[in-house]
């Protein structure tokens, strides 16, 4: 465990200066380099807390980003360089988690508490309307009962 | 010595804070109404006890005394003096001082506050307060200890992490911690009255300024966190989905919900359960958050503790918490009488809708922050979850909410009119579509969701106006009237059309960030670079000395369009301590747009340089800053500040007339 708390600790003056893309970077055609953009965006640095490669300084985050561009020159489209990233480091290089069987629940659960909040209003307001129109009509048995109970006081 | 007063006091004020957790409970058990009003006074002593002990943690770090550990840690005798003293709280141990002090000081307004309360609902919560702090005094000390002393005593220290040496760290924690713990009363409220077993309309008018007041500050510390990650991390971001921000997200999320469901509660006795189970949410993720950025189990900027034993002492305190008052929920709630039926369609569905769709939009928050974790811990799986996903979840949650908005505070209580409440907002709504087919039509080809979005904001802000016209216009005659119905109208209306319009302006803001620009350069001397509106020049650069760092400053002209403005000036600075490198962004703002030049490093003979349009980003905080105003006027309202006043005249009689 100190060996983790050193390690974050020395990462952490690396961390968030960030000059993420610098110009020797740059991509001359700017349609691919609004791709890489786009596409770095999107990818996480592995080393760094919760940044994307665009964002980040750290040399491994530069990497990729000039990874993914040799990609793209070397004609890729998008799905491909992004596959080829994900084939190199998993899914965790992926800022937005992909859908299969281990993220069900969390791509899942918003919409799921949000159907059952519904649900469950809907349930509560039927019963309610349920009760309400129970208890109107009086029985004529009832009303002979009230009624009784109403008169005696009336005659003197 | 002062340090070892300061020690001291801090222990002194575990056992009292002890005491008042534990008396008046007796005192309320055994019928006792001395016993149960001891919770007052420990209350004060407690406060008191702690403000001391901050006192000497303070004086230490002004007088740089070094043979204070947390002071050679954080502190370094060349700081200017504002840093000197912001440095007791930019740390681990002095920021749990900082958070136990604003506890205790809660505790101890609690205590002084005039208003009638019930005196058995008053011990009850004041107890679970002193609970609170009474663990939180003792992870203070016993793993925390801010007054350790150093022997040999160094004859420098290392400095405080140059990152935090701006006016930020003044501002933001204390903010911040005052939303934090604000909900702290709210929670003690919850278990006060759920030990009760009775809870009315009385207890929602004594705790709705405590929620609003800890929304106010919460609001405002996340928003002076989000400007100044913005100008300090240099690339110009100012919200991150980093999951410290979500721990501070999550409260505030929960909180809002909390002080819609309140207001059901306070003028229709309605909602009680669920405005109960609220608030202790509330809290629990302000408990969370607390022990998200203090265990380090999710690593992120702010971590600055990264102790297992904290981490642990920390995760004891929050299953205490969490666990107990939702155990004592699931035994007291069901006596709890429900009550204030209202129609399907009516202001009381339309807040109900809204908690709906914020509990949702917090849960989202929540999975996103906590699932890479538990699916770590259980399947060894590493994910990560990044803004791409909350703009695929979070965004669609808020956006119906937000746009039913207008329509809800225009629906009368009990029984609305939707028809006649959408009537009322067709106009505004009208102006807002125009607004954003305008900026489609003349920003052809950019961002297609950026200009419905601008609408949304439009529409907000628009309908919260109208609304509060409509309450002045309708049926007066003359301005005279029309003046003395706007000073009649009660503040809380003002506040709540402010709020409203507040997340409407951020939208707004948000919004234009899709026609943001960048541009990177390598410039030399008297070259230019052009990114959207903005022209800078680079005239040179020059070195300069600080207090305890290096810096390297280029200047630059500063153009837009043909317009010249103020020249700006963009940084790189070494802390000598730390031999820390940081960045200093130039931002000149114009009207309510910025230019941000941000340099990077230098390369043959230039340097490299990254220039931002960021156009409207400044509505972003502006709009936070009147919610925080709407939150802020609304604490001024009579109901608020009399002590209980008769039934204050429900809101539904300065509805227009349907």
């Amino acid at each position: 465990m100190r060996r983790i708390v050193l390690i974050i600790a020395l990462m952490l003056p690396a961390m968030p200066v960030a000059q993420a893309v610098q110009p020797d970077e740059i991509l001359p055609n700017p349609a691919l380099e609004q791709r890489a953009r786009a596409i770095s965006g999107g990818l996480r640095c592995l080393v760094c807390q919760n940044q994307s490669i665009d964002d980040s300084d750290a040399p491994l985050a530069r990497d990729l980003r000039i990874l993914v561009r040799e990609r793209l020159v070397a004609g890729d489209d998008d799905k491909a360089v992004v596959d080829f990233v994900v084939a190199r480091y998993g899914d965790f290089v992926l800022l937005r988690p992909p859908f299969n069987a281990h993220t069900v629940l969390l791509w899942g659960t918003p919409f799921a508490i949000l159907l059952c909040a519904v649900a469950f209003l809907w349930r509560r307001a039927r019963e309610r309307t349920a009760e309400a129109s129970a208890s109107t009509p009086l029985s004529p048995e009832e009303q002979a009962r009230l009624a009784a109970l109403i008169e005696p006081d009336d005659k003197p | 010595m002062i340090v070892e007063i300061g020690h001291y006091a801090l222990a002194l004020a575990l056992g009292v804070s002890v005491i008042q957790a534990v008396v008046p409970f007796w005192g309320v058990f055994r019928q006792d109404r001395t016993l149960a009003s001891v919770g007052s006074s420990a209350a004060l002593v407690s406060f008191g006890l702690v403000a001391l002990s901050f006192a000497a943690l303070v004086t230490s770090y002004v007088r740089s005394d070094f043979s204070v550990a947390n002071v050679v840690a954080n502190s370094h005798s060349a700081q200017p003096l504002i840093y000197k003293f912001t440095s007791v709280w930019g740390n681990h141990e002095g920021s749990m001082l900082l958070w136990v002090l604003i506890l205790t000081l809660f505790g101890a307004l609690v205590a002084l506050s005039r208003r009638s309360l019930p005196p058995r609902l008053r011990a009850g919560a004041l107890a679970a307060q002193g609970l609170v702090a009474a663990a939180f005094l003792a992870f203070t000390l016993l793993t925390s200890n801010p007054f350790q002393r150093l022997v040999p005593v160094p004859a420098e220290g290392q400095d405080l992490n140059p990152i935090l040496q701006d006016l930020g760290l003044a501002i933001h924690p204390p903010l911040l911690y005052v939303g934090y713990v604000g909900f702290s009363i709210t929670y003690a409220f919850a278990v006060a009255a759920l030990i009760d077993g009775r809870i009315d309309a009385m207890w929602a008018r004594a705790v709705r300024p405590w929620t609003l007041l800890a929304w106010t500050f919460l609001t405002l510390g996340i928003a002076m966190g989000s400007y100044w990650a913005y100008y300090e991390l240099g690339w110009g971001g100012w919200w991150f989905w980093d999951p410290v921000e979500n721990a501070s997200f999550m409260p505030w999320l929960a909180g809002t919900a909390l002080i819609h469901s309140t207001v059901v509660m306070e003028k229709r006795d309605a909602l009680k359960v669920w405005t109960i189970l609220l608030a202790i949410l509330t809290f629990s993720l302000s408990l969370l958050g607390t022990f998200i950025v203090r265990s380090g189990v999710l690593t992120s900027v702010h971590s600055f503790a990264t102790d297992p034993a904290r981490g642990l002492f920390i995760l004891f305190i929050l299953i205490f918490f969490v666990g107990g008052s939702l155990a004592l929920f699931a035994w007291r709630a069901p006596l709890l009488r429900q009550g204030g039926l209202f129609a399907p369609v009516s202001r009381e569905s339309a807040l109900v809708v809204n908690n709906v769709f914020l509990a949702t939009a917090c849960a989202t928050v929540f999975v996103g922050t906590l699932y890479p974790l538990l699916l770590e811990m259980i399947t060894g799986d590493k994910i990560s979850v990044g803004a791409p996903f909350y703009n695929a979840t979070f965004v669609p949650v808020m956006v119906p909410l937000l746009l039913l908005l207008p329509i809800g505070q225009s629906l009368a209580w009990k029984r609305g009119d939707l028809l006649g409440a959408g009537q009322r907002n067709a106009f505004a709504f009208g102006l807002a579509v125009l607004a954003a087919l305008a900026l489609l039509f003349f920003m052809r080809g950019g961002p297609v969701m950026a200009p419905l979005a601008v609408g949304l904001g439009v529409f907000l802000v628009l309908g919260a106006g109208f609304d509060l016209g409509e309450r002045i216009v309708a049926r007066a005659s003359g301005w005279r009237a029309m003046l003395s119905r706007a000073r009649g109208l009660p503040r809380s209306a003002w506040g709540t059309a402010l709020a409203h319009a507040g997340i409407g302006l951020s939208i707004i803001g948000i919004a234009a960030q899709a026609w943001s620009s960048e541009a990177i350069a390598v410039l030399k001397p008297g070259e230019r670079l052009t990114s959207g509106r903005y022209t800078i020049v680079l005239e040179g650069m020059s070195p300069r000395t600080g207090p305890n760092f290096r810096a390297e400053v280029a200047r630059f002209q500063l153009f837009a369009g043909e317009r010249e403005l103020a020249p700006v000036e963009a940084s790189k600075r070494v802390y000598t301590a730390r031999a820390m490198p940081t960045t200093e962004a130039g931002i000149r703002t114009d009207g309510l747009s910025q230019a941000y030049v941000s340099l990077g490093e230098a390369q043959d003979s230039g340097v490299a340089v990254r220039l931002y349009d960021k156009p409207l980003i400044l509505l972003i905080w502006i709009g936070s800053l009147v919610m925080a105003l709407g939150g802020g006027l609304s604490l001024t309202d009579r109901r608020f500040r009399l002590a209980a006043p008769k039934r204050a005249a429900p809101a539904a009689a300065v509805q227009p007339a349907e």
